[in-house]
């Protein structure tokens, strides 16, 4: 079940390429027969096209490099992805940042902390004044002693931290993100609390992620956070602050598990079903900029993952970001959108609606 | 060959039962709702009582939906075992329990 894998890409696999991808998301309809769209959907519930709201969180990728190769992953990131960014285009993230009203820069990957420039790259957002978050897959701490002192890191420059940890158990754990991952989380998530992390009143703030281990929808977020701190803090001693459940979207290594496990049709039937209209004031997309690892532009990290490109005549680079413009464009949206809409709906940050 | 008698894609046709009778259908899926919502018993608690009482009634499109549920509302594949064990006792149990009644009356009637 927890077989390590490859990436889709270096294993030559046909969903590695975004046009494969869009292909198979728009090949089908409602196993029902009913045929759908995401923007006809939009339509219906008046919000088509869909505009961006403010220009608040840039969330960069800083590359697909990761120690993990998690099953579900919507990056394809692995040890044997290359694609990292370099600090020149680093440096036009922070000129962007400076020159707009963003007021938080979200950093993500593969696991960031790979990239040699990241440390330099926190250092210099942090003296922007900007807040800082850090998608870190918490297993990435252990994998190299260069790394040990992260935590540290961390709390000299505020970052908060955003971890996954898809359940309580290491079953359903490892199921999805590898054998022993785990055992290793639960190594760090104490690391990090021994620093502050998560402990109250030392306003340094961890949070968890939530995914579903499979090919269904995740719980309440309330009720399950209740569960995690009980478990977490009975069977472990550890603490956390805010837990984030996240729908997986159809999109890369989780599309590729969907259909070959069988499940894809009814998958995808169960978040056409799940659609909220609600959620689409909070969708991600509305106050999010993101930053591929060469600096180009997407309304959201999936977009990212698919190619969809912001820019009307020309791709955009974050060399060129213009917040007027960013306001004014329309978001580029798919059939993989009903990830975002499932239920109480799904963003970096959790349920929206 | 003949069709099998139960079909998987018949659970997703569950709320047709109104088609026959709509008003107590429609008391019962507002009902069944009802149960279902997280109240002193939380969401997760709930699905995993319906799978092991699913199990009790053997009713493969319970077992089915229950399943999905118990996972959906964040349960893990141990809770779930247990959850079918505590079924399984109580159905084990009911049967034992009656052996006191056949003691009784093998006493009753023997020398
Ligand atoms: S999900 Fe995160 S930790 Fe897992 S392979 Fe992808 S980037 Fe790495
Ligand atoms: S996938 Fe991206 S573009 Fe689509 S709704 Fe979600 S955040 Fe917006």
């Amino acid at each position: 079940m927890s077989e390590a894998t490859k990436s889709l890409k270096s294993r030559k696999h046909r969903l590695a390429s975004s046009f494969i991808q869009l292909k198979v998301l728009n090949d089908n309809g409602h196993s029902n027969g009913e045929a759908y769209s995401f923007e006809g959907k939009l339509h219906a519930a008046g919000h088509y096209p869909l505009k961006p709201l403010k220009t608040e969180i840039l969330q960069v990728n800083i590359g697909k490099m990761c120690n993990q190769t998690c099953r579900h992953c919507h990056v394809d990131a692995g040890p044997d992805r290359k694609e990292i960014m370099t600090r020149e285009v680093m440096q036009q993230c922070i000129d962007a940042v400076k020159n707009s009203d963003f007021n938080t820069v979200d950093l993500t990957g593969g696991a960031p902390e790979m990239n040699p420039d990241f440390r330099w790259f926190v250092e210099k957002l942090d003296k922007a004044g900007v807040n800082i978050i850090v998608r870190c897959n918490l297993t990435i701490i252990l994998a190299n002693p260069r790394y040990y002192d992260l935590p540290e890191f961390y709390k000299t420059h505020n970052v908060v931290i955003i971890s996954s940890l898809p359940h309580y158990s290491a079953r359903r754990t490892d199921a999805q993100r590898g054998e022993g991952v785990f055992a290793k989380s639960i190594q760090v998530l104490k690391m990090l609390n021994e620093v502050g992390y998560g402990m109250d009143g030392s306003g340094l703030e961890l949070h968890l992620v939530y995914n579903p281990s499979g090919a269904y929808l995740p719980p309440s977020q309330e009720s399950l956070k209740k569960d995690f701190k009980r478990r977490l803090k009975s069977d472990f001693d550890i603490e956390f602050n805010d837990l984030y459940a996240i729908t997986n979207m159809p999109i890369s290594r989780f599309l590729d598990y969907l259909i070959q496990s069988g499940n894809y049709d009814a998958y995808t039937d169960k978040l056409l079903e799940a659609f909220n209209p609600l959620a689409i004031d909070g969708l991600m997309c509305r106050n999010t900029v993101s930053v591929g690892w060469d600096g180009y532009l997407y309304d959201c990290d999936f977009n990212q993952m698919l190619d969809l490109k912001i820019g009307d005549k020309a791709p955009l680079h974050i060399s060129e970001f213009d917040e007027e413009m960013m306001l004014s464009r329309t978001i580029i949206t798919n059939q993989h959108c009903f990830g975002c809409t499932a239920g109480s709906g799904s963003s970096c940050g959790g349920e929206i609606a | 060959m003949g069709k099998p008698y139960y079909i998987e894609e018949d659970l997703f046709k569950f709320g047709n039962i109104t088609e026959f009778q709509p008003e107590l259908g429609k008391k019962f899926f507002s009902y069944y709702n009802a149960v279902f919502e997280e109240g002193a018993l939380t969401e997760r608690e709930k699905a995993l009582i319906a799978l092991a009482v699913s199990h009790t009634v053997q009713c493969p499109y319970c077992i089915d939906a229950y399943t999905t549920a118990s996972l959906e509302k964040g349960a893990d594949e141990e809770q779930m075992m247990e959850a079918i064990h505590v079924a399984a006792a109580i159905r084990g149990g009911a049967s034992l329990v009656h052996g006191v009644q056949m003691m009784n009356k093998a006493k009753e009637i023997s020398m």
